[in-house]
């Protein structure tokens, strides 16, 4: 059965890939979409078999990989409780993600290959979460970047989809040296790279020693670091987060399914898969804290000012991804990835719903030409109002609470309990950010569906009206003039953040059910998936008898989880409410507050706005230092030298001989017989003189 | 002590004649001193015992085939000396090619001497007691039969070769057909022509 | 005497198969042509199939002079069938010239049957009448077109460097049989073997016998004629050259090599490496500027020649069986090139060779620039096409007996040749299309560019196993 999970995806891709446009699109999207459906309820009935107790984990061999010497690597699928989780999210949200895209894409005129590349990414990230060891782990980390990089350079014509797909690729490519050196180091230090055999190894090398970089370190903390760079880089932690809010070139869907739910996530699954190594060292823990606490941090802040719709939701992703790791940093594994199941919901969930918005309004993204927007599409604001309670973490404690209120309580009470510096340090941040988190959120929803519409101002909307009048006229209607009214009647006004008021006419529409059927389903999950699942996931018996040693799992510490004094369970509620006034002062009271307050503390919201100055940073520190190294190597080094030896002066060597072959074959037959005698002559001296 | 004699004198000849040969400025003279050569050679296969076919190379070599070279070069109205006018460019450079590979030459006859084999070794050894053309025959047409036949395969290619490459069907000759002129009968050449009336000609 | 005659049946069968058809011919004139054509490929097909009995492995004839072993079979096989399919081209070629007559495939069955003879040969008489046979032949070939002055010129140039070659060979035979008292190549054999070692005159007879013999086979320096009678000769002719001619005389060095020579293979294997290495890499640098596609390939074939003489260089069975395989595959990939090249005509019928003019072949006639992408592919030695397979083998053959610099000079200069096997498949597929092209004819020969294609694409791979395990019979025949 794991086996079709598994590679009915893959199946599926190679058919919608290679038969391409001889396929046609409806076959593409029919083959992947339907695999993905099997798939995904194959997945929750093993997820069901493990919640309810009846399943053991297993080891199912695919094929012999590599044999050389010490290094054994085989195909294995490993199916445990943390699989388990990870296929549920994986291909449900996939599953949907693909349904959603037939809406979406309707218009694209390559939907095979982005089917395939969709089916393909899921197969590569299932390949990674049933990794029996880490080189195949690093191949599906390999497998998703590849796919996330087609999917974000998906419309390659766009020069910043490709651009955004290759700084993805790039930054990613410095997560994955970690990775692999932290692999290389594993396998030099354990001499396997079976997850079971190092995982049961890892406590006994504690505390050991070894060489790096000419000095002397802990094993289990050079190790976990170095794994830990390329989780940063694959989750999108600060300093490698770079490539994420860039990611929202690529289709809408596809930031949904790869850049919300899933891949992004894999830092998280590995953190946890790999939790018996990091318990080995308190100090790669701490690091772990840290960079996650400063992570939501920072993403927090950045995402309040955003005004792109998606990257809002981006910024919150990596926020979100930070709670996750200080959760698997203070020892909370199970928090982690409870919040990372229902992260998944109701992240798609926003996303999608992100999508249905823009799909609306004609691909405009920006908030600011947004508004009102309730009325038009009622469906996808009652799910991404869903979606923003169960982020924001709405819910009454012990009667009902959305998925975020479940997920992200447990994480900033494990960090407050957890009683170490780093732990404390991140449960400040965790409040805060979580104040931050309700305050962006709501933001977005008033921003968008409440208020005047102020969709006037935007390009893309007035490109379409002007596109449906140009049509409309020439069909002759009454509609046309209708259209043509508004178009000349509405006056438009200056509205805040001096964008335009008034509708220019347009007429959002909702979407097609494709797109709403997700967003039924994941709302469904962003409203239940708290309550029916924090049992296994949190609660220490239930918790222990489900996860059953997948992860590192201390019972006494979740239940000191409930313990902690009441100021501390009630703190993010506050931190939401906070939020919630705030945003509702700015942005439906009072619309022309933010313009003046940004402008007091101008410094601040520049720095905010430019993103804490990273890309600017990385810029000037790597980019040009690259640039011209490059341009060095390759004016000096490879012009100048090895193309000047080498293959152009192999070519001149081999033009020159030419031309005397060429003279030399005269076409006069005594030159022939000479050269022929001179050979003869030469051959025998050679012979007597030997 | 003679043989040894007779051997230098003819071999020094004949490599003289074969210089004079490609050296003559006259094509004639030329022709007259590959006869000479062709003596000589000769007679080195008489010392050989090879009397027939010292006879043969003075009969069809000099008799017949030099013959023919002289006639041909007496037709032909070649200026020869513009011909050779790049001779002299590349004699320098030929003449050292062949001094070098007269010298190593040389020096193979040297392991002649050192008595490498006797004449006895031959694949063929001259039989004492039959003449030497019944021996030539006996192993031409037993032993070396297939060569033979294989030669004279060789000899038919330069036939069709030498017709296939002169012969040309010229239209604008007539031709004799004996066989048509035999076939000829009177009644296919003479018509009668009866009642015709006076002073109008026949038609023919 | 009845055994002798089954030994040299094939051969038999193509003398007197000429003869009977030349009688044909002689009576029934020009009108003959058809059937003096399809007769004479029958003949040889006749001459392959009694391969099947006794002249396929029989052993000795005529007191040693002939030697019908596996060795000699491999080798006629290929003779045989690539001079049918050099008649079989040369009917459409000649016919719409105008020139064709019944004398072409007559010469061609003679011509045959004298490099049946060479790969035969066991003692050195044989081995000269059998080279003087093809090469008369050949001469006359050469230059059939007699009123094109190119064709001319080719016959004559071949004609007078030839001679000079035979007298080198002749020479060099002399000395061998003065030294050693034979000319069988096992007497020879025994003979170098012998306690006194190899003698000055013997190492001399062995160097202008080897010398000779590069002649025929165009390996550096004896290469000069190659290009421009490859070029002027008639190309149905020169496919013959290119093939037929080629395979029978290395197959002659080899044996000449292996078993008269065996014993002084340090006196040749000097030479050879020579010659090998010259060839590859004049082979590819000279043919890099040239316009003209057959006298490309006439560079090819030296490039190639060099190829297969690195298989040679070690001497042992793997090394042989190596050369053999490599011959195969090279006839295939010649004969198709070739093939091709005789389809190139431009609208009024008159042929093309100019590589200029295969610009935008792709457009004009896909079916006829895939195939001879095929084949220069192949040529080049790319992977995944069959030529890739024979350069390994024969490198293999080297590096296992320590010639590992041999080897990798090899391979290097395998890279030179591939420029221009590749600038004629981009002139193919990257250039515009330059002049028209008269659209494809139905001939007897595209069926054996087709099967020439499938065998040099990845299809050939399968072929592999027996034509390995039947080069290595064969030369396990010679040691």
């Amino acid at each position: 059965m794991i086996k079709l999970i598994v590679f009915l995806p893959l199946l599926a891709a190679l058919v919608a890939g290679l038969g391409n446009r001889a396929l046609g699109n409806a076959t593409a999207k029919l083959v992947t979409t339907g695999a993905l459906f099997v798939a995904a309820a194959l997945s929750w009935v093993v997820f069901l078999d493990f919640m309810s107790g009846d399943a053991r984990s297993y080891l199912e061999p695919v094929l012999t990989w590599i044999r050389s010497g010490d290094l054994q690597v085989d195909w294995a699928l490993r199916v445990d409780a943390l699989t388990a989780v990870m296929l549920v999210v994986i291909t449900t949200v996939s599953a949907l993600v693909h349904l959603y895209s037939w809406g979406y894409m309707a218009e694209d005129d390559s939907q095979p290959r982005f089917f395939a590349y969709l089916s393909l990414f899921t197969f590569a990230m299932l390949m990674l979460v049933t990794a029996d060891n880490l080189i195949q782990m690093f191949f599906g980390w390999e497998g998703v970047g590849l796919a996330s990089y087609l999917l974000i350079g998906f419309w390659y014509h766009k020069p910043s989809a490709k651009a955004a797909a290759i700084k993805a690729f790039v930054v990613n490519r410095v997560g994955d040296f970690g990775f692999s050196l932290g692999i290389f180091g594993t396998f030099l230090v354990f001499g396997t790279v079976s997850i079971p055999a190092i995982l049961a190894a890892a406590p006994g090398m504690a505390g050991s020693t070894i060489g790096f970089l000419g000095g002397e370190v802990e094993v289990m903390t050079l190790l976990c670091l170095l794994l830990f760079v390329g989780a940063m880089g694959k989750s999108a932690q600060l300093g490698l987060h770079t490539w994420l809010p860039d990611a929202m070139e690529g289709p809408t869907p596809v930031s949904a399914l790869i850049h919300a739910a899933t891949m992004v996530t894999a830092g998280v699954f590995m953190v946890c898969r790999l939790s018996p190594m990091f318990e080995a060292s308190g100090t790669a823990l701490a690091v772990v804290t840290l960079v996650g606490a400063a992570t939501a941090l920072f993403a927090a802040t950045v995402g309040t000012v955003q005004t792109d719709i998606k990257r809002v939701i981006a910024y919150s992703t990596c926020s979100q991804l930070g709670y996750m790791f200080f959760a698997a940093g203070v020892g909370a594994y199970g928090a982690a990835m409870f919040h990372l199941f229902t992260h998944a919901f109701f992240k798609a969930l926003l996303f999608l719903g992100a999508g249905s918005v823009i799909h609306a309004m004609h691909h405009e993204q920006d908030m600011r030409f947004y508004g009102g927007l309730r009325r038009s599409i009622p469906v996808t604001f009652w799910a991404m109002l869903l979606g923003t309670l169960a982020i924001t973490g709405v819910g009454v404690t012990g009667v009902f609470g959305f998925a975020g209120f479940y997920s992200k309580d447990a994480i900033i009470e494990a960090a407050y309990a957890s009683g170490t510096t780093p732990g404390g340090l991140a449960f400040a941040v965790g409040v805060f950010a979580a104040f931050l988190t309700a305050f962006y959120s709501w933001r977005l929803i008033f921003l968008t569906f409440f208020g005047q519409p102020r969709w006037a101002g935007s390009d893309h909307i007035r490109h379409a009206v002007h596109h449906d009048y140009e049509s409309a006229a020439a069909e002759g209607t009454t509609d046309s003039d209708e259209a043509h009214v508004d178009h000349g009647t509405v006056a438009a006004t200056a509205g805040p953040g001096g964008a335009v008021e008034g509708t220019a006419g347009y007429h959002p529409h909702e979407s097609p059910w494709t797109m709403l059927a997700p967003l039924a389903l994941l709302s469904v999950g962003a409203v239940f998936a708290g309550v029916a699942f924090h049992g296994i996931f949190i609660e220490p018996e239930a918790g222990e008898a489900f996860w059953r040693g997948s992860l590192a799992w201390d019972a006494h510490f979740y239940e000191e989880l409930h313990h902690v004094p009441l100021w501390v369970k009630l703190s993010p509620a506050v931190a939401m409410l906070l939020g919630l006034f705030f945003a509702y002062r700015a942005y439906l009271k009072n619309p022309g507050l933010p313009a003046r307050f940004t402008a007091s503390v101008d410094t601040l919201y520049q720095f905010l706005l430019h993103k804490w100055y990273f890309d600017e940073l990385y810029h000037h520190l790597f980019t040009r230092p690259a640039f011209a190294l490059g341009r060095l190597f390759w004016r000096a080094g490879d012009e100048k030298t090895i193309d000047r030896f080498g293959p152009n002066g192999a070519a001149a060597v081999v033009g020159v001989g030419n031309r005397l072959a060429g003279a030399l074959q005269s076409g006069y037959l005594y030159t022939y017989a000479l050269v022929m005698l001179l050979g003869l002559a030469a051959a025998a001296t050679w012979a007597m003189t030997r | 002590m003679i043989q040894a004699f007779a051997f230098y004198l003819f071999a020094s000849i004949l490599v003289a004649a074969a210089t004079l040969t490609v050296f003559a400025r006259n094509p004639v003279h030329s022709v007259l001193w590959l006869i000479l050569s062709f003596f000589n050679a000769a007679g080195l296969f008489v010392i050989l015992g090879a009397e027939f076919i010292a006879m043969l190379l003075v009969i069809v070599y000099v008799g017949a085939v030099a013959v023919l070279f002289l006639f041909v070069v007496m037709m032909l109205d070649v200026d020869f000396a513009r011909m050779r006018a790049g001779f002299a460019r590349y004699l320098p450079f030929g003449a050292l090619l062949g001094v070098v590979l007269v010298a190593e030459l040389v020096l193979a006859m040297g392991a002649w001497s050192a008595g490498a084999i006797a004449l006895d070794a031959r694949a063929a050894p001259t039989p004492a007691a039959v003449p030497n053309i019944q021996a030539l025959g006996t192993v031409l047409y037993t032993r070396y039969l297939f060569i033979f036949e294989a030669a004279g395969f060789v000899l038919l290619v330069a036939m069709i070769g030498a017709i296939v490459l002169t012969n040309r069907q010229r239209r604008d000759l007539k031709k004799q057909d004996t066989a048509r002129q035999i076939a000829r009968r009177p009644e296919d050449a003479v018509r009668n022509v009866v009642n015709q009336p006076v002073g109008e000609g026949v038609t023919l | 005497m009845l055994r002798d005659l089954q030994l040299v049946a094939p051969e038999l069968i193509l003398c007197f198969g000429a003869l009977g058809l030349l009688m044909v011919a002689a009576f029934v004139g020009d009108r003959s042509l058809r059937l003096v054509n399809w007769l004479s490929v029958a003949l040889l097909g006749a001459a392959g199939l009694v391969l099947l009995g006794p002249a396929g492995n029989g052993g000795d004839a005529y007191l040693g002079l002939y030697r019908a072993d596996l060795f000699a079979s491999f080798a006629k096989v290929l003779i045989f069938g690539a001079s049918a399919v050099a008649i079989l081209a040369a009917n459409d070629w000649f016919t719409r010239d105008g020139t064709h007559r019944p004398e072409y495939p007559i010469l061609v069955l003679l011509a045959a049957a004298g490099s049946g003879i060479m790969v035969s040969a066991s003692d050195l008489l044989t081995l000269y009448v059998g080279v003087e046979l093809q090469s008369l032949a050949a001469y006359v070939l050469a230059s059939f077109q007699r009123r094109d002055d190119r064709s001319v010129e080719a016959g004559l140039k071949y004609f007078v460097l030839g001679a000079l070659a035979s007298g080198i060979l002749l020479y060099g035979i002399s000395l061998l049989y003065g030294f050693t008292g034979t000319t069988l190549f096992d007497g020879i054999s025994r003979a170098l073997a012998g306690p006194e070692g190899i003698s000055t005159g013997e190492l001399f007879g062995l160097v202008f016998v080897f010398a000779g013999l590069a002649f025929k086979i165009a390996a550096v320096p004896f290469h000069m004629w190659t290009p421009d009678v490859y070029e002027g000769a008639p190309t149905p002719v020169t496919t013959l050259f290119a093939t037929a001619q080629k395979v029978s005389a290395m197959a002659l060095l080899v044996r000449v090599a292996i078993e008269a020579m065996g014993p002084a293979a340090d006196g040749w294997r000097q030479i050879v490496i020579f010659s090998a290495l010259a060839s590859t890499i004049l082979g590819g640098v000279a043919g890099v500027g040239q316009a003209n596609i057959k006298r490309l390939l006439a560079y090819s074939s030296i490039n190639n020649v060099g190829f297969a003489l690195i298989g040679l260089v070690p001497g042992t069975r793997e090394g042989v069986s190596s050369v053999l395989f490599y011959l195969a595959v090279y006839v295939a990939m010649t004969l198709g090139a070739f093939l091709c090249v005789m389809r190139m005509r431009d609208l009024d019928g008159r042929p093309v060779e100019t590589i200029g003019s295969l610009s935008g072949l792709s457009r004009t006639q896909p079916g006829l620039a895939l195939a001879l992408l095929f084949f220069m592919l192949s040529l080049a030695g790319f992977p995944p096409f069959l030529g890739l397979w024979p350069k390994l083998l024969v490198f293999q053959a080297a590096v296992n007996e320590g010639y590992v610099a041999l080897a990798a000079v090899g391979i290097v200069t395998s890279v030179i040749a591939a420029y221009y096997y590749l600038k004629i498949v981009k002139t193919m597929y990257f250039d515009e299309p330059a002049g028209a092209y008269e659209p494809g004819r139905r001939t007897a020969t595209g069926v054996v560019i087709v099967a020439a294609a499938l065998f040099v694409s990845p299809l050939g791979y399968l072929l592999i196993g027996p034509l390995q395990q039947a080069s290595l019979n064969a030369a396990s025949s010679l040691l």
